[in-house]
């Protein structure tokens, strides 16, 4: 039997032709396709010879059949219709070791790659328009038969101007709306001025320290060449390559005028003022190119404490979290929010504490794409305590607040049994009260919610301690 | 100076450019100009318009706003001290570039970076100029890569990540003491807060706000970063190192790797050789590695350097034969993912294809998998390999010895 399949809306066509010759019960094998010209009635009508039947198919095997139809293989038509009934009698879709879905499988990969290259390598040219918008034209040949469904991707893209794609077989026309008709004319259209523009960009952007004719042929294969308008500049580029990076080789570096090397130097160190010496803000500045032990290195920045420099009150955290980190500020993480939030239930006054940390850069260890906290360990948490000294010596709290054992190992020397000594007052060696409590990261582990809830109070009670001692 | 003409400041704009590495331009946010009254898409696969003889893609247009520079890094051919040609595009001239070339399908849009002029703050404000003009008067929906200048004020930053869909700074170096000797003006800590406060942003971008409104789109195709390898002294596994950090840290979507080019007028303290392009290739390979398939830096790169005769995968199974043979029908993801030859996407059709029954040796092959590299490492019904313990193995993977010839 003869079926002839039209030019444009080829694979609708095939597909309901299909339909019929299932419901019909015709084989594959007594169907001849062809698309365009009927070639006559040379073949006799075939008999039915299979049982007919109702095909049902799912999308994606659909969806994969259809792209390869787009192939220019002749074969394609009584492949996919073979399968789509072996679909219907149990045949699993992407089984690759049938040869048949394979060979789908492959085609529609090939015609997927046409399409893409379709979508690279169409090159416009400026025609004249005919009304307000602006009109391109281009001439393109494709493998495969892929004009429209190549096409609605340039409709999207170019929404606003008027534009024709043509190849041998079929032409592919937009005014707002796409449209697709038989080729006419197989003239590609003139060039336009820009063209040379993107030919110097072409011929300026070829690295000739790194030729590799082979990785190029390989994705711009030379059968799209003719088409390209920057490509009958590739032989003399490789020829010339050598010569370019010898020439640059062998130039002698040669300075610039020293005036403007002058001009340039003063504009690049541009005068910042100097913080007063002996203030926090020194302290801050000394602090941000500290590498007193290796944390600093993984780390973005020095997190620095942060409040009034006359404080009666400093809050000493453990260390700053992953986004403390990448912000630079102290206590904006998770846990600075519970702090936050608990604070001002607490009625403590934000606005008149320091904050800060008794380890000054975020330890921790990489899992893939995450950063996972780790504890300071203690020759970190010697190495920092000069900081958090200074900054002490130079606000002279009345009172300081340790959360977590951190916090009070560095204070007091000991930052064992914190949930006994939590809500007690002790010393710093210097004899600053050191009020106790937890860690607000704490309140965020606990697994019970009951427990957490209890924490959270009793967190509230010794933050209300310190609100009160703020308010003495 | 003699005014120049469009085309001369293209050549010798472009021509500075062509060490950034980066082209890639897919993600991001979907958009479209179905609707008539701009021009320009961008959300899917990037596309590659075409192809230099160097093997590299153009599929962007990729220039520099100018390449007068009062910095002075020792690698770079735009230094203050270098005696190159210098030229300054106009915003109108971008822009015109850009649209023109679009128009006619040559790019997927813009890469733009610049020499810094005046200060930090002005050239940046010039950039972002650019990319507001784009989006706003002429409707460009395509895509807009910016060079984030190093120290720019924050302002600057948050109004180029509304306009641009990708942000990127270079770190330059993978050490810090590199950085220090040979760009003197930039400094590593200013390039990491950067990256942080880009991260911290898009993050925020992303959230919902109180009222479940969505917030303005913060560069939505992420961040890059370019690092310059055999410019200064560090391994690859110092390279890794640094770029396993810089993902983990600033959630980075790249790392781009350029094996330092002979550049012209280049500086007389760097070495002026090929460019090791074998070792960047190793470095990408070694970065996949990383990032999809669940290795270490020290697993891949613990001797310092990677093998430049044999990809990282092999070179690791090799040294690790008492993990093989894999038993292709047994062994879990993580383990099949570190069979030499095996991609990602064979990996998933082995998952998939054993639930259907025994996958065999003939299958392999129809699912992607490089048998050559991977068969003595896989065991399967049909299929035992020979030759694992053989002293030879990792001959038959590296490229014949050079034969030395006679003088």
């Amino acid at each position: 039997m003869h079926m002839t399949l039209p030019v444009i809306g080829t694979v609708a066509a095939w597909r309901a032709r299909v339909r019929g010759l299932a419901a019909e019960g015709i084989a594959p094998g007594d169907v001849v396709w062809q698309v365009g010209e009927d070639a006559g009635t040379l073949f006799a009508d075939a008999r039915p010879s299979i049982p007919p039947r109702q095909l049902r198919i799912n999308r994606a095997a659909l969806h994969e059949i259809e792209t390869a139809l787009c192939h220019s293989d002749p074969e394609r038509f009584n492949r996919a219709h073979d399968v789509l009934l072996r679909l219907n009698d149990g045949l699993v879709w992407g089984d690759r070791t049938d040869p048949a879905v394979r060979r789908i499988l492959e085609q529609a990969k090939s015609v997927r790659r046409d399409i893409h290259k379709m979508h690279a390598f169409v090159r416009f040219r400026e025609v004249g328009a005919s009304g307000p918008r602006r009109a391109f034209a281009a001439w393109f040949e494709p493998e495969h038969s892929i004009v429209e469904v190549g096409t609605p991707f340039f409709a999207k893209r170019f929404g606003d101007m008027d534009w024709v794609i043509a190849t041998p077989l079929v032409t592919a026309r937009f005014d707002g709306q796409l449209r697709f008709e038989e080729t006419r004319s197989t003239a590609p259209p003139p060039p336009d001025a820009t063209e040379e523009l993107w030919r110097t960009y072409y011929a300026s952007i070829f690295n000739p320290a790194r030729v590799m004719v082979k990785a190029m042929q390989s994705e711009m294969p030379r059968k799209f060449w003719k088409n390209l308008p920057e490509a009958d500049l590739i032989p003399g580029l490789i020829r010339g390559a050598e010569t370019r990076v010898r020439q640059m080789q062998e130039r002698e570096a040669e300075e610039a005028p020293a005036r403007r090397l002058a001009v340039a130097r003063r504009m690049a160190t541009p005068d910042r003022p100097m913080p007063e010496a002996g203030s926090l803000e020194a302290l801050r500045a000394q602090a941000a190119d500290c590498a007193r032990c290796p944390l600093h290195a993984p780390a973005t920045q020095t997190v620095f404490g942060e409040g009034p420099p006359d404080a009666p009150v400093v809050f000493v955290g453990e260390q700053p979290g992953d986004q403390e980190d990448l912000a630079g500020r102290p206590f904006i993480g998770p846990a600075g929010r519970v702090f936050d939030e608990v604070a001002l239930e607490a009625g403590l006054d934000r606005g008149r504490i320091y904050i800060t940390n008794a380890v000054k850069h975020f330890k921790f260890t990489q899992r893939g794409k995450r950063r996972i906290h780790q504890r300071p360990a203690t020759p970190e948490i010697h190495a920092c305590q000069g900081w958090l000294e200074a900054e002490l010596a130079m606000i002279r709290p009345r009172l300081i607040v340790a959360m977590g054992a951190t916090a009070l190992q560095t204070l007091t020397g000991s930052g064992a049994g914190l949930l006994q000594r939590r809500g007690m007052m002790e010393q710093t060696k210097k004899g600053v009260p050191v009020l106790i409590t937890i860690h607000p990261s704490y309140l965020l582990r606990l697994p019970d919610a009951e427990l957490a809830r209890a924490e959270r109070v009793r967190f509230c009670q010794d933050l209300a301690k310190a609100a009160h001692f703020l308010a003495a | 100076m003699a005014q120049r003409t469009l085309s001369e400041k293209l050549a010798l704009l472009s021509d500075a450019a062509k060490y950034d590495a980066s082209c890639a331009s897919s993600g991001g946010e979907k958009r479209d100009s179905r609707d008539g009254k701009g021009v320009g898409s961008s959300g899917g696969s990037g596309i590659c318009h075409a192809y230099t003889p160097d093997g590299r893609c153009i599929s962007l247009l990729k220039i520099l706003m100018t390449n007068f520079c009062i910095f002075d890094c020792v690698y770079c051919v735009n230094r203050v001290s270098s005696k190159v040609e210098r030229a300054r595009f106009s915003v109108e001239e971008v822009v015109r570039l850009t649209m023109e070339f679009y128009r006619r399908n040559y790019i997927e849009g813009l890469f733009l970076s610049s020499g810094i002029i005046r200060s930090s703050d002005d050239t940046m404000a010039d950039m972002v100029r650019i990319a507001k003009t784009l989006r706003e008067v002429e409707h460009f929906r395509g895509y807009i890569h910016l060079k984030t200048i190093p120290d720019a004020s924050q302002d600057l930053i948050d109004e180029a990540g509304k306009y641009a869909d990708r942000l990127s700074i270079n770190i330059e170096l993978p050490t810090e003491r590199g950085l220090n000797e040979l760009a003197p003006e930039k400094s590593s800590r200013g390039i990491r807060r950067a990256m942080g406060a880009v991260r911290l942003k898009r993050e925020e971008s992303r959230e919902v706000t109180h009222t479940g409104k969505r917030r303005a789109r913060f560069a939505p195709a992420g961040q890059s970063t370019q690092m310059i390898v055999g410019a200064d002294g560090a391994d690859d596994r110092a390279v890794l190192g640094q770029s396993a950090n810089l993902y983990a840290n600033y959630g980075l979507s790249r790392v781009y790797y350029s094996a330092f080019s002979p550049i012209p007028d280049a500086s007389r303290m760097l070495p002026l050789v090929k460019p090791p392009l074998m070792r960047e290739h190793r470095l990408y390979q070694a970065d996949w590695l990383l990032r999809f398939y669940g290795f270490d830096v020290g697993e891949i790169a613990g001797g310092g350097m990677l093998d430049l005769d044999i990809d990282p995968k092999t070179a690791w199974a090799l040294a690790h034969r008492e993990a093989f043979p894999v038993d292709i029908n047994r062994a879990p993801r993580e383990v099949l993912l570190r069979v030499p030859g095996f991609g990602v996407r064979t990996v998933d059709r082995v998952l998939a294809a054993r639930r259907r029954g025994a996958v065999r040796y003939e299958h392999l092959l129809a699912m992607g998998a490089i048998l050559k590299k991977a068969r003595p490492f896989i065991t399967m019904p049909g299929w035992s390999p020979r030759g694992l313990d053989a002293v030879d193995l990792r001959a038959r993977f590296a490229p014949p010895p050079e034969q030395l010839s006679l003088f």
